[in-house]
């Protein structure tokens, strides 16, 4: 029953390598994209789900809904077969100038994971005793300012163990980015495997690159936590 | 300084503020007690706007709160304000709690606002602290780095709120002196305040409120030889001798 040829060398060396490595690479471009923007943009929504003008409140609400409970891979879908019929020509234009497929996943990745972000970083402020926005304000800083300079850096660093799972999601949530013809990490093994008949060793090779992405992010961010957000354990 | 012309407060069915009438003189260390719940800390509360009121009108340094021109970030940066439980910025160190509004708010240089902000550490006794976080000093360090941390911003007004009941005994000291030497700069002190030492010793006048009515306006002298309130009279029994 196990007479299946294993054949390593099909994906450390030569072309299919090659394939793989490229794919690495955009896996890794869209990851890093789509963090930090879902990072920045789940601040901005954040904040503007706790803002005091009623509209602002309930689009960011709307948002939220609407992102968290809808399929990613029908997100991708809008954003690449959808979206440019409702687009403005000038976004249109400029985002035909770039990669489409990679530009459609980059923002389908990073409003989606957004609206996780939101939420989490929401929980975080509220776990900040009323007390520092008082503190700021009495300083002198409006609302925003407090939030931007007192309050929200609190609640990142509260928020990182959350943080990280979603940036791991996102990682992982990338690989749908292949059915748009994105030539990331798991559209190149899956080509890999259409040349060689090597889905095994393919796919093998794709797993553990994931499962050492994620552990470098986690890595990362846990030490980037530790020494320099809060270098004494504050909290 | 400031002035409290007929202000009224409620938090649902409680009168928290009833009629309030007060005029604090530039300059003056105005000491207000009274038992909890009286409403001592709304009242200083309302002077910086933490907590808005609903009738009458609180002026401060010529702005009328309640005037919808009145910039209250501009004017809160005027205002000094000590919380009873200090408050401080947890992820930031003693200098940056210090320097940041400064630096954000009066735009001062870097250099400018960092050698201020030593100096108001050495004025408070905690120059060796300035790298430190909050979380490694004790009490009564943390709220003499909040009082530095709005001395910063040259505030024409500082208000105090119960500075000295979140403290160990032995920290009070240490707290009031720092007062005490600020009452002699000439600034314009408002505190709510359990400290009757204090009270006797710094301040140019002293209010006696309950159930957010002031029911005694005097001298510390007057107030404590010969409190006309009933209520001040029991007040004062109490706190100044609890066992009888």
């Amino acid at each position: 029953m196990f007479n299946y040829q294993f054949d390593w060398a099909v994906v450390t060396s030569g072309q299919y390598a090659q394939w793989l490595l490229s794919g690495i690479k955009v896996t890794i471009e869209l990851s890093v994209v789509a963090i930090v923007g879902s990072f920045l943009l789940g601040l901005i929504i954040a904040v503007m789900r706790m803002s005091n003008v009623r509209p602002v409140r309930w689009f960011a609400h709307a948002y939220l809904e609407f992102f968290r409970n809808t399929p990613l891979l029908v997100q991708i879908f809008f954003w690449y077969f959808g979206s440019y019929k409702i687009l403005p020509k000038v976004v249109n234009d400029w985002l035909n100038t770039t990669n489409f497929e990679f530009s459609a996943a980059v923002i389908a990745l990073t409003i989606y994971t957004s609206a996780f972000i939101a939420e989490d970083i929401r929980s975080g402020v509220r776990a900040i005793p009323k007390e520092q926005m008082e503190a700021a304000q009495s300083s002198g800083f409006s609302y925003l300012r407090s939030m931007y300079y007192i309050i929200l850096p609190q609640a990142v660093r509260l928020t990182i163990p959350t943080l990280i799972n979603q940036f791991l999601n996102l990682t992982k949530n990338s690989s749908l980015a292949m059915t748009i013809g994105v030539a990331e990490l798991t559209y190149q093994a899956r080509q890999v495997e259409s040349y060689t008949f090597k889905g095994f060793e393919a796919f093998t090779a794709a797993t553990l690159v994931y499962l050492a992405l994620s552990i470098i992010i986690t890595w990362m961010l846990t030490l980037y936590n530790k020494h320099v957000l809060n270098p004494l354990g504050v909290r | 300084m400031i002035s409290f012309q007929g202000v009224h407060k409620w938090f649902k069915d409680l009168h928290v503020l009833n009629d309030v009438n007060l005029h604090v003189k530039q300059g003056e260390v105005f000491v207000v007690c009274g038992p909890s719940g009286s409403g001592k800390s709304t009242l200083i509360r309302a002077v910086n706007k933490l907590e808005p009121i609903q009738k009458g009108h609180v002026v401060v340094d010529g702005y009328d709160l309640s005037d919808e021109k009145t910039d209250i970030n501009l004017l809160r940066a005027e205002i000094g304000f000590v919380f009873q439980q200090f408050n401080l910025y947890p992820h930031l160190t003693v200098l940056k709690n210090i320097t940041l509004a400064p630096l954000k708010i009066r735009k001062l240089p870097k250099q400018e606002a960092e050698e201020q902000a030593t100096a108001l550490l050495e004025r408070v006794g905690l120059a060796d602290k300035r790298d430190a976080y909050p979380a490694q000093l004790s009490g009564g360090q943390q709220q003499r780095v909040a009082i530095a941390r709005s001395l910063a911003m040259k505030p024409k007004i500082m208000l105090f709120d119960e500075p000295t009941s979140a403290l160990d005994p032995e920290m009070i000291g240490e707290v009031l002196q720092v007062m005490q030497g600020l009452a002699h700069t000439g600034m314009t002190l408002m505190v709510v305040t359990h400290e009757m030492g204090f009270a006797r010793e710094v301040a140019d006048r002293v209010v006696f409120m309950d159930y957010g009515v002031i029911l005694e306006e005097a001298t510390p002298e007057e107030f404590f030889r010969n409190p006309r309130h009933e209520r001040a009279q029991l007040f004062l029994k109490e706190i100044l001798s609890p066992m009888h």
